[in-house]
């Protein structure tokens, strides 16, 4: 599924490293990632697996090291929407059902061409909870409720840390069907996971944290 | 791609805080009783004198209202922070600061606007001249959403803390200070028969700069906040 | 861009090197702090004239006012140092800012406290609300915040970077308050003395008073200066510079 390395990686990463209380949270890390390509961030608990997606997707401020988009530095007005982050907190409004908030969603980021926020319930399975208050679905449920965002959203790249946190085998066969479409249409994916990940697109990528 | 307009994303967000609050709309009617109450503290504390309460009645319904809205002002980032939406809010492709307005607004339309409502009752239970009543609306009317706006800015410092509702008291009363005395300037000079146009033109200047300047700092704080 | 601002107090504000610039000058800012203090106190308590008007009550200036400047360059610098820790995040001034408020606070309460001794005599009550009282209040509370809002972050560079962002916002509040105060009422009397212009006070009250506002000024760098250090230690704990210095200590 690795399409054929184009000449600019959509984001590349040099000597990449956080500080927290001055202590450097990870090791200087490097890696580049393609279009088409998949990479799956492995590490021990509190490697700081976390920590490097929130500051790949602008929450954190680089300590040090430098970041590269499609081979400019990278600034956050340039990739604003082409990246989308999926985290810890799902970012949804237990008040609100899993259509207001996708709504909100598509509200604020826009919609993927010919997606829709019906389309992305039923696809990511939550039909017949549409407009159920998203309190009261089953935390794989509010996962999957989450996740309708990859679907629904234009986004060229991905970070999701623990996608397959509190799925069943149905739903993480689910994610891995959402990261083969969107690697095969020319997206990225950045995944955190401890547990082993069978991805069917051939062998994904890997960048190794150490603390 | 196109991002969607910046018009679809401010009825989003503004369209969204309020379906939050209204399905919490008990809520709502917290910080209203609290200002009833504390207004009705006063005749018992000071004595149901009328040219007493006359005389206090413009400052104790400005205060009591901006007390109450410090009570509301706490939770108007705490569940989004919680619930990881402030993250998704902040990397949206949208202006940060803009929507950031409109959740003020919503908190403005939620919390204040109610307590204006209830302003005339505040004054008439002290026995406020109802000619004065129009021009205390006036000064609520241009005060709150000053005090919405810099709470904002606060509440977004405080938000990467352990909650604590004193410390932005604390923080809070330097602040506040100009339009109290202004808005409470422009009652007390109405009541006096004065001309009150003066003080209500500074707060209406102090409103006209924090519309723009507060949701800028309010942006820049909460990007402090969750920078760790 | 200017990119040199940055790189120049990237290199003056690295803590080693500020650790031993403001080792070496503390003792002799502490010096010049206690000498001028001891001849300004003695200049504005024995030697003056006593006031035609105010009696020896009015010695309570040469506490009071260089008090009350001090509590707003204070604030000055804290603003500054804060503006510059946001722009080019440079620990330095997050630690300056920082460490600058609780000096500045205590400037502030012992205007506040001193004013009021002095009001008691010549208005005849401990507190007025007019406008330069009230932005001292006002100002007390600001620096109680900036305390207030560092210590309420697990991170302490977070919390600089947050308190410092409430202090710059204290900046452009100051005056405003003021005006408001000034606007809604005023008792004090009038400022009375002018550096630049024609001063309405007679030299011998003048030269304590300018010569107390230069002590407290030494006190305030070697107030901030130990307690910078102080700081720099704790942060970098685990830097080379600073296990070498406990080696040393540990030596000795």
């Amino acid at each position: 599924m690795t399409a054929a390395n184009p000449a600019v990686p959509l984001l590349e990463a040099r000597a990449l490293s956080f500080h927290r209380q001055d202590e450097p949270v990870f090791a200087p890390l490097d890696f580049e990632l393609c279009a088409g390509e998949l990479a799956l961030i492995e590490g021990d608990n509190g490697s700081g697996k976390t920590t490097l997606l929130r500051m790949l997707a602008g929450l954190l401020h680089l300590s040090a090291g430098e970041l590269y988009w499609r081979g400019e530095p990278l600034q956050r007005d340039d990739c604003a929407g082409e990246i989308l982050f999926l985290g810890h907190q799902l970012g949804l409004k237990a008040d609100l059902s899993p259509r207001e908030n996708l709504r909100i969603a598509a509200g604020l980021h826009g919609c993927r061409d010919g997606a829709s926020v019906a389309s992305a319930l039923n696809a990511i399975g939550l039909r017949g909870y549409e407009d159920e208050p998203v309190r009261r679905l089953s935390a794989g449920q509010k996962k999957r409720a989450a996740l309708a965002r990859l679907l629904l959203l234009p986004a060229s790249l991905w970070l999701l840390d623990e996608p397959y946190a509190n799925l069943d085998r149905i739903g993480i066969a689910l994610v891995n069907d959402l990261l083969e479409t969107h690697t095969a249409a020319g997206g990225a994916a950045l995944v955190t996971s401890h547990g082993t990940v069978s991805f069917h697109g051939g062998e994904p990528r890997h960048i190794r944290m150490h603390a | 791609m196109s991002h969607p307009s910046l018009a679809t994303a401010c009825s989003a967000m503004l369209r969204r805080d309020l379906t939050l609050a209204w399905r919490r709309r008990g809520d709502i009617a917290m910080p209203v009783l609290y200002a009833l109450i504390v207004t009705m503290l006063f005749p018992f504390a000071l004595g149901p004198e009328d040219t007493l309460l006359q005389r206090i009645a413009g400052g104790v319904v400005l205060v009591t209202v901006l007390l109450a809205m410090l009570l509301a002002l706490d939770a108007m980032f705490a569940s989004d922070i919680e619930d990881g939406s402030l993250e998704q809010l902040v990397l949206a492709p949208q202006p940060l600061a803009l929507m950031l307005g409109m959740k003020i607004l919503a908190h403005w339309i939620t919390t204040a606007l109610p307590l204006i409502v209830i302003a005339p009752l505040m004054a008439a239970m002290l026995h406020l001249p109802g000619a004065v009543i129009p021009v205390l609306l006036l000064a609520l009317l241009l005060a709150t959403p000053l005090l919405s706006l810099l709470g904002a800015v606060l509440v977004a410092l405080t938000a990467g803390t352990r909650r604590s509702g004193m410390l932005l008291a604390l923080m809070l009363l330097p602040l506040c200070v100009p339009a109290v005395i202004f808005a409470a300037g422009a009652v007390a000079a109405a009541q006096q028969g004065l001309p009150w146009l003066a003080p209500v033109s500074w707060l209406g200047a102090a409103l006209v700069l924090a519309v723009v300047l507060a949701p800028l700092a309010c942006a820049a704080a909460l990007r402090i906040a969750l920078d760790a | 861009m200017s990119n040199w601002i940055p790189l120049w107090l990237h290199k003056l504000g690295s803590p080693p090197t500020f650790y031993r610039f403001a080792g070496a000058l503390q003792p002799w800012a502490m010096t010049l702090a206690l000498l001028l203090g001891a001849v300004a106190l003695y200049g504005g308590l024995v030697l003056a004239p006593a006031d035609y008007q105010q009696g020896d009550a009015y010695r309570i200036i040469f506490i009071h006012v260089p008090s009350a400047w001090m509590s707003m360059f204070i604030y000055a610098v804290m603003g500054v140092a804060g503006f510059i820790a946001l722009v080019w995040r440079i620990k330095l001034a997050e630690v300056v800012a920082m460490e600058s408020a609780p000096i500045g606070a205590a400037f502030t309460f012992i205007t506040l406290v001193t004013g009021s001794l002095w009001g008691k005599p010549m208005w005849g009550t401990w507190w007025t609300w007019d406008a330069r009282l009230t932005s001292e209040l006002v100002l007390l509370f600001l620096f109680l915040g900036v305390i207030g809002l560092y210590h309420a972050f697990e991170d302490r560079r977070q919390g600089a970077r947050a308190a410092a962002f409430l202090a710059i916002i204290g900046i452009i509040n100051v005056p405003i308050v003021h005006f408001s105060v000034n606007w809604w009422n005023t008792l004090h009397q009038g400022s009375t003395v002018n550096v630049f212009g024609q001063s309405k006070m007679s030299w011998d009250m003048l030269w304590p008073l300018l010569t107390m506002t230069l002590a407290t000024k030494f006190y305030y760098a070697a107030s901030l200066f130990r307690r910078v250090r102080t700081d720099l230690l704790a942060l970098e704990g685990g830097k080379d510079w600073v296990r070498r210095i406990a080696e040393d200590e540990v030596d000795r």
